[in-house]
C-alpha cells in the first residue's frame, strides 16, 4: 500500500536554491569556464564520457560542472541528455592501428615497431604534491613544451604503428582476433535489455561503459588469486583515430572528425587444449580520451569473463571475476548509484509494518521465554 | 546494410518544415487515432509527398520511421522518388521481406500482404510488430463497418473505399491473435484513421 | 572536383578542422549561392563501432554527437555536411563548401583559399604535435659490463 506524502515542494525549491549556491562557492573566487575544465581536468573529462557512453568533451565538462566534481552524477547528467538525442548512425569500424600515437608502451615487447613512446603519464613521477600549482599566477609551462622549436626535430610525421595482433599473430602464437565471415552489426545494449549468457561483444560494450572503480577492484581481484588469469601488458595505446560514417546521401563514408581513444591489449597464457597448440589469449579495453586505468582494468575483466570460453577452472561463488552476471550486473554505476540512493526515497509505510512486525516477534519472544523460565524453575 | 544504389536527391522535396514540431503533431494524430478507433483525424500543413504515397502516408512515416525501423514499400516504389525520400528524411533502411518490416506501406487495400508474413509481436513483447499503413481512395465516420472495443463506447461507423470481404477476414484473424498483431492505420490525402489489434469489425449486410 | 576520392578527402579536412579557423577561411569566399535545406543542421547520437582486439569482431563503444545537414545551391548542387560534435554552423560550413566544390566556377577558389590552407594547418598542428610525442620515445641502450 502506498500513502501520498504531499508537502516537500517549497523545501525542495529552496534545496535547489541551496544547491545552485553551493556548486558555486564563493562568488569573489571566479567561475569555472567550460574550457578550463576541458584543459586542464581532462582525465575527469575522459572519465565521463567513457561512463556516460557519450563522446563530447564540451557535454562532458558541462556535467562536471553541473554536479560540482561528482563525477558520478556527470555521468548521470550525460546519459539523461543522450537519451534526448535521436540515434542518426553508426561508425565505421574504428581503426585503432591507424592512430596517431601520443603514447604506447608495452611491458612484452621492449622493441617493438614504432618504439616505445612515453607520452604524458603520471608514472614516472614522484606523487609529491607540486606546490608551485597553489599559485596560478606563477604557474609556467615547463621548459619547451610551449614551443616545438624547444625539440631536436620541430616537426615530425605522426607517430603510427600496428597492433600487437600483427606482430605475434603471424606465428600463430597470439589467438587470431577475426570479424565473422559477414561481420554482423553487434547487439546493442542500448537498444535491448542485457540477458544472459551474452556474447563477448556484449560484454565488452558493458565493460566501456562500466564504472572505472568498480572494474579496478574486479580486475585486481583477478590478479590476487581470485581468477587463473596471469596477463602481460602487450601494448597500451593513446591518441587520435578518424571516425569515419557511412553517409547515404554520399554513397561512400567520409570522415567525420577525430576522437581520442586508449586502448589496452593484455596477453594471457594459455595451456592449450585437444584442438588447439598452445598459445597467448588477449583481454581487450578500449576507452574514451586518455584512461588506462580504466583501459587496463577493462581488459582484465574481459579475460576474467572468458575463462568459461577456454574452459579454465572456474569457481563462480568464490571468483566473482569470473562471473558474467554478476560483473555485468553490477558494473554500471548509474544503476548502482539509483539503486543505493533509492534507499534515501521515503519508505514510511514499509518501515512501519517491520516495525510492527519486530514489535509482535519480541511479544511472543518475551511470552515463550517466560514460559520456559517458569518450566525451569 | 544500405541498399547499394546511391541516393539520387536531384528531385528531393523537402520532409518537415519543423522536424520536432511537426513529427509530434503527426505522432499526436497517430495516438488520437488508434485511441479511437472509427474517428477521422485530420492532419494539417503537412509537406508535399513524393509520388506514390499520400500526404499522410508520407507525413507518417516521416514521423514514425528511422534507422531502426526498416520500411517495406511496394517493389515499384522502393528505388523511385518514394524510396529516396524515406531513406534520405527517415534514414530508415527498405526492405524487400516484409518479414522485417517495422512499417509496411501495401500499394492498396486489396493488395494487403497475408497475416502470416508479418512481424505479429513475441508474448513479451507484443509491441515488436508490424504497423501498416495503407493509403484508401475514401474515408467517413458513417459507413457499413461497425467497429467495437476499447475506445470506443457503444459502436462507431466506418466507411473505408475499397474494404472487402477479404479486408474484414484479415481483421477478425489479426483480432484472434491478440496480444500479438499488427496495427492498420488507414489514410486518405491528410485523413488519417486507426484500426489496432484491439478493434471489432462486422459488416453491415 | 567531382572526384569520390577528392571530395572525401576535402571532407574529412574540412571536418577535422577546428571550427573557428574553418569560418575565417570560409569568410574569404565572395561569391556564395542562394541553397535552401534538404535537411537542416540536426544533432543525433552516432554509435562508434570498435572491433574486439583492434581487429577482430564488431562491438559497440559508446556513442558521439554527431550534427549534420544537407542543402542544394539555386543550381541544383547538393552539399552534405557531416561533422562531429553539435556545431550546427560548422556542419552548414562544411556542407555550403562541398557544394562549392562541385561547381566549376567557385572549385578553384574554394580548393586555395579554404582547403589547402586548412590541410596545412592541419599538416602543421600534427607535425608539431608528433615531435613532441616522438621526444618522448625510449631509447633503449644496454650497459657494457666487465673486461675491456
Amino acid at each position: 500500500m502506498y500513502v501520498a506524502v504531499k508537502g516537500g515542494e517549497r523545501a525542495i525549491a529552496k534545496s535547489h536554491e541551496l544547491l545552485a549556491r553551493a556548486r558555486r562557492g564563493d562568488p569573489g573566487v571566479p567561475e569555472l569556464s567550460i574550457a578550463q575544465i576541458k584543459e586542464q581536468l581532462r582525465l575527469a573529462v575522459a572519465r565521463v564520457m567513457s561512463e556516460g557512453s557519450l563522446y563530447d568533451e564540451d557535454l562532458a565538462a558541462l556535467a562536471i560542472k553541473q554536479a560540482a566534481g561528482d563525477l558520478i552524477e556527470a555521468i548521470f547528467l550525460l546519459r539523461a541528455y543522450r537519451t534526448t538525442l535521436p540515434r542518426l548512425s553508426e561508425s565505421q569500424p574504428l581503426a585503432t592501428g591507424r592512430m596517431r600515437l601520443a603514447r604506447r608502451i608495452s611491458a612484452a615487447f621492449k622493441d617493438l615497431p614504432g618504439g616505445q613512446v612515453l607520452g604524458p603519464t603520471y608514472d614516472y613521477t614522484q606523487r609529491l604534491l607540486d606546490f608551485s600549482l597553489m599559485d596560478e599566477v606563477s604557474e609556467t609551462m615547463p621548459a619547451g613544451a610551449a614551443s616545438a622549436e624547444a625539440f631536436a626535430e620541430p616537426f615530425a610525421e605522426s607517430i603510427v604503428a600496428p597492433g600487437i595482433g600483427e606482430l605475434l599473430g603471424r606465428e600463430g602464437l597470439l589467438e587470431a582476433a577475426l570479424p565473422k565471415a559477414d561481420d554482423p552489426a553487434p547487439y546493442d545494449l542500448t537498444r535491448d535489455p542485457l540477458l544472459f549468457p551474452v556474447d563477448r561483444a556484449t560484454r565488452l560494450q558493458n565493460l566501456a561503459r562500466g564504472d572505472e572503480g568498480f572494474l579496478l577492484a574486479m580486475g585486481y581481484s583477478t590478479q590476487r588469486g581470485y581468477s587463473t588469469t596471469h596477463p602481460f601488458a602487450g601494448e597500451i595505446r593513446h591518441g587520435a583515430v578518424p571516425v569515419e560514417v557511412f553517409v547515404d546521401e554520399l554513397g561512400f563514408a567520409v570522415e567525420v572528425g577525430e576522437i581520442e581513444l586508449t586502448e589496452c591489449q593484455l596477453i594471457t597464457d594459455f595451456e592449450g587444449s585437444a584442438t588447439q597448440a598452445p598459445q597467448f589469449t588477449r583481454g581487450y579495453g578500449l576507452a574514451f580520451g586518455h584512461a588506462e586505468r580504466k583501459a587496463m582494468a577493462m581488459a582484465l575483466v574481459d579475460r576474467a569473463l572468458r575463462a568459461r570460453e577456454f574452459g579454465e577452472q572456474i569457481n563462480l561463488r568464490d571468483h566473482p571475476a569470473n562471473n558474467e552476471e554478476f560483473v555485468l550486473s553490477h558494473s554500471d554505476n548509474v544503476e548502482a548509484s539509483g539503486f543505493v540512493q533509492h534507499l534515501k526515497l521515503p519508505h514510511y509505510v514499509d518501515f512501519q509494518s517491520n516495525l510492527d512486525l519486530l514489535r509482535r516477534l519480541r511479544t511472543e519472544w518475551e511470552a515463550a521465554r517466560a514460559a520456559a523460565n517458569r518450566e525451569a524453575a | 546494410m544500405h541498399l547499394v544504389r546511391e541516393l539520387d536527391l536531384s528531385r528531393l522535396q523537402p520532409g518537415f518544415a519543423e522536424p520536432v514540431g511537426d513529427a509530434q503533431r503527426c505522432f499526436r494524430g497517430v495516438l488520437d487515432a488508434l485511441a479511437h478507433p472509427g474517428t477521422i483525424v485530420e492532419l494539417a500543413d503537412l509537406p508535399a509527398p513524393p509520388p506514390g504515397l499520400g500526404a499522410a502516408q508520407s507525413a507518417l512515416l516521416l514521423a514514425l520511421a528511422d534507422q531502426d525501423t526498416p520500411v517495406w514499400l511496394p517493389p515499384g516504389l522502393r528505388d523511385a522518388e518514394a524510396g529516396h525520400y524515406l531513406r534520405f528524411h527517415c534514414g530508415c533502411r527498405l526492405t524487400a521481406s516484409l518479414a522485417d518490416a517495422h512499417f509496411v506501406v501495401p500499394a492498396s487495400l486489396a493488395a494487403l500482404p497475408a497475416l502470416d508474413d508479418l512481424r505479429p509481436g513475441e508474448p513479451e513483447f507484443p509491441d515488436r510488430s508490424a504497423t501498416l499503413v495503407v493509403e484508401v481512395a475514401g474515408l467517413a465516420t458513417v459507413g457499413a463497418l461497425r467497429l467495437r472495443g476499447p475506445g470506443i463506447e457503444t459502436e462507431a461507423g466506418l466507411s473505408v473505399a475499397g474494404w472487402t470481404a477479404d479486408c474484414t477476414a484479415f481483421l477478425r484473424e489479426n483480432r484472434r491473435r491478440f496480444p500479438l498483431g499488427v496495427d492498420l492505420l488507414l489514410t486518405c490525402g491528410a485523413s488519417l484513421a486507426g484500426l489496432p489489434r484491439t478493434v471489432r469489425v462486422d459488416r453491415e449486410a | 572536383m567531382t572526384d569520390i576520392a577528392d571530395r572525401r578527402t576535402a571532407l574529412g579536412i574540412l571536418a577535422r578542422s577546428p571550427a573557428g579557423l574553418l569560418a575565417e577561411r570560409m569568410a574569404r569566399i565572395e561569391t556564395v549561392p542562394a541553397y535552401t535545406w534538404l535537411r537542416k543542421p540536426e544533432t543525433g547520437t552516432l554509435m562508434l563501432r570498435g572491433r574486439i582486439g583492434g581487429d577482430g569482431e564488431l562491438f559497440n563503444v559508446g556513442e558521439a554527437t554527431l550534427t549534420r545537414c544537407t542543402l542544394r545551391t539555386d543550381d541544383g548542387t547538393v552539399g552534405v555536411g557531416t561533422v562531429l560534435g553539435r556545431n550546427a554552423a560548422k556542419a552548414e560550413q562544411v556542407a555550403l563548401c562541398d557544394a562549392l566544390l562541385q561547381r566549376p566556377a567557385t572549385a578553384a577558389s574554394v580548393l586555395s583559399e579554404v582547403i589547402g590552407p586548412l590541410a596545412e594547418a592541419e599538416y602543421e598542428r600534427q607535425a608539431r604535435e608528433a615531435a613532441e610525442v616522438a621526444a618522448s620515445r625510449v631509447d633503449f641502450f644496454t650497459l657494457v659490463r666487465g673486461e675491456d
